[in-house]
């Protein structure tokens, strides 16, 4: 089984301390990542908004650019490029005729044989079997797992975890000693990609979702979504001046309260790059 | 020498607009063996009947062959007019010249053809026929009712006061049923219990009624008039003949920390119970699965206190056989609760509760004694949100159908909760409000405008818990869909009907047919919405579909008459089309040669073992035999005997074969 | 040809919408529990339910409505809608189906200018390098939305957190990328 990675342009970009994160792990556990080459946009947002046949275009070809690489597992860690990735995959697999269509569009043969996982999903195959001997920092914290719109919407076609109150993101954190609350704005949207053309929808969003975390006691909401942490972390001024708080809780990746536990440093899993600093190591 | 009469009807012009009937009724006039052959317009009719019955007589006729419509339709009727004309219903024939040629073809020389040759295969048909006997099994005349809930209790009731016996059973260990946990009952707000509580007495005192509660059926054999049916009397370790009923053992056990049933979960009861302080039978019964003896073998207090001695440990359930001539199934239903609704917490939050729990807070023999409390903290809700259609009208919950009752007592909750706290707020979010019954839109705007019930259109997307508040997003769809956020203390959900546990189970014991969502099926949707497929099988209540208390009792009573009119004969009388096994001179018998696939294939539970002895007394062979009490002449024996030993009455190898050859055959 | 088809104008939205994203518009009882869970319906003009209810109407110039309206733009397509629909109709699939077919017949709402120019410069960016070039992506959207100072002071702080590339990362197959577009084009 060889694991591929389709990083996405967000980790490459502006949730760089994600990607740090995720191939820090990858390193202390001895797993191998092997980025699928030359790998192009999957669209996100913008494809499936403006041009359909785009949309799924962009992503079959990441996916046909994995099969040609003997990729038979994909690890998707932005969660937004996963739905992308997944909703083709599976758009494609119930009409043959598009499937063609697509094809001939991304002048490549194309399959559908990858397997798609998502953060957790590698993490809870690959890591939580090795996690307990290498935990030496038990990361005790209260903690609010925000999970977002796109890992377990739509439900039927990811057929991941519960789009009601998941808990695999919760699970996952209290193998590394954290006690994740009970968190009703899990999967509330955080105002996705209107943070630049409509930064106050975001900033009103993203802000309840802070709101209620620090209201039940958690030191620190754990995203699994570069998208998700941008809207929550880098845009912390706008929201704390839309709506006149001075909300503090940090917002950390998974992968990186997993680095922290196993006792990498802060710097390691990309923490200083965050724009809300955590004190919480 | 056969003789047939043949009448061609035209249906007013059903039949005669695409058939040429006088064409038909001349050809066939022209066959050997037809003595008389005519058309008219309506035979059905009194005139029609009587064309046949002077014909039977007049040209002495040995068999006769109605072509008409369906013999669905009236194939009792002609069957009948033969029989007064003297002649044996069962040579009287149908040729369907409706639904099988006129309704389904045009008008012309072909269809006129087809419908001389759908004749001819009747004529031959007939002539093959036996003037057979109706066959005529007895009645018991003792009636079950499984289920004690207002519609058992009804029924049962109203059977033993045509002067049948009744034997009740109930699987709890008291009768009364979902109504015995109501408050108040729409649309007249009327005690629940005050008018339920007398009726459970009547049936424990009546002369003609055996009840037996804690007990379930076992299996159920048999066929209408002659069931046999076992139950298991499970036990409740105490003899019922030496306890009095005092209760003390109630209050003295110690394992009191199990959840009440009859309060929904919001109050706890001991492992040795009375349901409910207004039970009939008013007898404790010990909950094994829960007793510190039975789990550890320690305890027995309730032993060492009972006055009389009543207790009894090692008591073992008991099977009962008993014969019955026609069951009513009165099983009733359940809710949904609250875990099954995702959206609104999975059953984490205390006080998001389902109707039911609510009639218990309501209920002034409740856990709280009528006051409306929150089940978390124990504080009255100064607002309330009901929630209509949750888990109804919702096929991507599986329920699309409607629950029925739940408009009306999501209504009566929240008047209720508004009597109890004057200055509570109540919410309503629903879709639509179906309240048609007598005085049900009445009592509905009761609620809107006299006790200032605010009514919402518009469903939840989800409620959620904050600071101990449940926040309920929603949405007002009269205003263009505009969001609403209520901060409310408590939420009932208005949940679905849905079918009792272990219907399914039941079902299969007595061959009774049940749809998708596992609510028994009736016969006939409109005509026949009290028997079930299964002859002397009835339906009573909301095991058919969830239903209010006015059309269970209707209903119950309804088949509580079906029951008397089968008790009313002494014998049943079934048609003789039936499979017959044969049998010839000893020392063969028959030609079956005791295989039996057929018993394994017959659907009916039919088909049953014979023994043959010689003079000695020794079994020399083995055939089936068909009970033709359960025959419904399906035929699948037929066809599968291999050695050819079973045929059918009325629809014989013989007159299939001669309706074929006819087919074939010019003429 | 499907039952719905014999019934549902042939010239209504509805009837596109039902060809093309297999959305029936009859199953919905305006039970309102999408526009309830809409994260954005309190900005929206015309909240989910409201644009269901429209399209039942197949009245044309309710259609109107429908592809003049911001409430498409302003669908973040968060699923939540879908998720908790009782008769599980996809809006979302409907609601990229609206915004294309609006920009095409060029009744694009105005307020949503911005949101477009957003898409529009992402599309751009990845067009000629294949994947995404945040500072081409932000310089070519305040060009369109001619917003110079928005997150002028996030600049400085995203590149001090190495966040923000100065250049774009090309990929080798950018002539097929840029052929992807092309015959994706209409």
């Amino acid at each position: 089984m060889k694991t591929g990675i389709y990083p996405g342009c967000s980790l490459t970009g502006s949730a760089r301390d994600y990607n740090e994160s995720v191939f820090a792990l990858a390193e202390a556990f001895g797993l191998e990542l092997i980025q699928i080459p030359d790998w192009n946009c999957c669209g996100a947002t913008a494809a499936h908004n403006l041009n359909k046949e785009l949309s799924l275009a962009l992503p079959a070809r990441i996916l046909a650019l994995a099969e040609q690489n003997g990729l038979d597992e994909i690890i998707v860690p932005c969660a937004a490029c996963y739905s992308r990735l997944v909703v083709t995959q599976h758009e494609l697999k119930n009409n043959p005729e598009l499937k063609n269509r697509i094809s001939e569009v991304i002048e490549m043969d194309y399959r559908g044989t990858s397997s798609i996982l998502n953060v957790i999903e590698w993490i809870d195959k690959y890591i939580i079997p090795k996690l307990d001997e290498k935990i030496v920092k038990p990361f005790n914290y209260k903690v609010a797992c925000y999970y977002g719109c796109l890992l377990v919407r739509p439900n039927k076609i990811l057929n991941y975890d519960r789009a009601e109150d998941p808990q695999t993101l919760d699970l996952v954190m209290s193998k590394i000693g954290a006690d994740p609350i009970d968190y009703p704005y899990k999967t509330e949207c955080c105002g996705a990609g209107l943070s630049i053309s409509r930064t106050d929808i975001v900033s009103k969003l993203s802000g309840k979702i802070i709101e209620d975390a620090e209201h039940r006691g958690a030191d620190a909401i754990i995203v699994a979504c570069p998208m998700c942490h941008s809207n929550l972390d880098m845009r912390r001024p706008d929201i704390n001046k839309y709506w006149d708080t001075e909300y503090k809780i940090p917002v950390i990746f998974v992968t990186q309260a997993i680095g922290l536990a196993i006792g990498l440093s802060p710097q390691k899993v990309g923490l200083k790059r965050h724009f809300v600093e955590v004190k919480i190591s | 020498m056969a003789r047939i009469g043949v009448f061609i009807c035209h249906c007013g012009e059903n039949i005669s607009a695409t058939v040429d009937c006088g064409k038909v009724a001349e050809t066939i006039g022209k066959l050997k063996h037809v003595a008389y052959s005519t058309e008219y317009k309506y035979m059905c009719s009194d005139p029609g009947q009587t064309l046949i019955k002077d014909a039977i007589k007049e040209h002495k006729l040995t068999g006769v062959v109605v072509s008409a419509c369906s013999p669905r339709m009236h194939e009792p009727t002609f069957r009948k007019a033969c029989a007064e004309g003297g002649l044996n219903p069962f040579l009287c024939e149908m040729a369907n010249l409706r639904e099988h040629c006129s309704w389904v073809h045009e008008k012309n020389e072909l269809t006129t053809e087809k419908a001389i040759d759908i004749v001819r295969t009747q004529v031959e048909k007939v002539k093959l026929n036996s003037a057979l006997q109706p066959i005529k099994v007895p009645v018991t005349k003792t009636a079950m009712v499984i289920g004690g809930g207002i519609a058992g209790i009804q029924s049962a009731l109203d059977i033993a006061n045509t002067g049948h016996k009744v034997i009740m059973i109930e699987r709890s260990p008291s009768i009364g049923g979902h109504m015995s946990q109501l408050s108040e009952t729409f649309p007249t707000l009327d005690c629940s219990q005050c008018i339920l509580t007398p009726r459970m007495v009547e049936v424990a005192q009546h002369p003609n009624i055996t009840l037996y509660t804690y007990a379930e059926v076992e299996s159920v054999e048999g066929f209408i008039g002659n069931f046999k049916v076992k139950i298991r009397k499970k036990s409740k370790s105490l003899d019922e003949k030496v306890c009095t009923g005092c209760g003390l053992c109630t209050t003295k056990c110690p394992q009191k920390k199990i959840p009440n049933e009859f309060e929904q979960g919001m109050g706890m009861r001991p492992a040795i119970y009375i349901p409910f302080p207004q039970a009939v039978p008013n007898r404790p019964v010990i909950d094994r699965e829960h007793c510190t003896y039975y789990i550890k073998g320690k305890c027995k207090v309730c032993e060492v206190v009972c006055p009389t001695k009543a207790i009894r440990f090692d008591q073992p359930d008991e099977i009962l056989e008993l014969e019955i001539g026609a069951i009513v199934i009165a099983t009733g239903f359940d809710i949904k609760h609250a875990d099954f609704f995702p959206e609104y917490g999975y059953g984490k939050y205390k006080d998001i509760i389902d109707g039911l729990q609510f009639e218990r807070l309501a209920s002034a023999s409740g856990p709280t004694s009528g006051a409306i409390r929150r089940p978390s903290d124990g504080q009255v809700p100064k607002s309330i949100v009901f929630i209509a259609c949750a888990g109804s009208r919702d096929p991507a919950k599986g329920i699309a159908y409607c629950s029925k009752i739940c408009c009306m007592y999501t209504a009566k909750h929240a008047m209720l909760y508004k009597h109890k706290v004057h200055e509570g707020r109540a919410h309503v979010f629903y879709m639509d409000i179906r309240s048609g019954g007598k005085n049900y839109d009445e009592f509905v705007r009761r609620a809107i405008e006299e006790d200032h019930v605010k009514y919402i259109r518009g469903r939840v997307s989800t409620v959620f818990e904050r600071d101990g508040k449940l926040i309920v997003k929603g949405v007002d769809t009269l205003l263009g869909a505009q969001p609403v956020e209520i901060v409310a203390d408590m939420v009932v959900l208005a949940t679905a009907g849905v079918a009792n546990s272990g219907a399914e189970d039941l079902a299969q014991k007595l061959h009774v047919s049940y749809d998708a969502h596992k609510f028994f099926a009736e016969a006939h949707p409109k005509l026949k919405p009290i028997e079930t497929n299964t002859a002397g099988i009835f339906l009573a209540g909301a095991c058919q579909n969830p239903k209010d208390i006015p059309d269970t009792v209707s209903q119950a009573s309804g088949a509580a008459v079906k029951v008397a009119a089968l008790f009313s004969q002494s014998e049943l009388t079934r048609e003789p089309l039936v499979a017959v096994v044969n049998r010839t001179a000893p020392p063969m018998y028959s030609t079956c040669v005791g295989c039996f696939l057929c018993q394994t294939v017959c659907p009916y539970q039919a088909i049953e073992r014979e023994d043959f002895k010689n003079r000695e007394g020794k079994i020399v062979k083995t055939v089936a035999k068909i009970n033709e009490g359960l025959c419904q002449g399906c035929g699948t024996c037929v066809a599968l005997c291999r050695s050819k030993s079973i045929d059918l009455l009325g629809y014989s190898n013989n007159q299939v074969y001669a309706e074929v050859v006819a087919l074939l055959n010019e003429y | 040809m499907s039952h719905s088809e014999h019934h549902t104008e042939r010239n209504s939205l509805a009837y596109v919408i039902e060809k093309n994203v297999e959305v029936h518009a009859q199953k919905c009882y305006q039970c309102g529990k999408c526009s309830a869970g809409c994260p954005v319906a309190d900005q929206m003009d015309l909240p989910p339910s409201i644009v269901m209810r429209l399209l039942q109407t197949e009245d044309i110039a309710n259609d109107e409505k429908i592809l003049r309206s911001h409430s498409i733009w302003l669908c973040v397509t968060c699923e939540m809608c879908l998720s908790r629909c009782p008769m599980e109709i996809d809006i979302p699939s409907m609601m990229d189906y609206l915004r294309q077919k609006s920009r095409s017949e060029k009744k694009v709402n105005k307020n949503a200018k911005n949101i477009i120019a957003f898409h529009k410069s992402f599309l751009n960016s990845i067009r000629f390098t294949g994947r995404l070039y945040e500072l081409g992506l932000i310089l070519d959207y305040k060009r369109q939305s001619l917003n110079m100072t928005q997150d002028i002071s996030l600049a400085p702080k995203m590149i001090s957190r190495g966040k923000l590339h100065l250049f774009p990362n090309m990929i080798k197959g950018t002539a097929q990328i840029a052929r992807i577009f092309k015959k994706t084009s209409k």
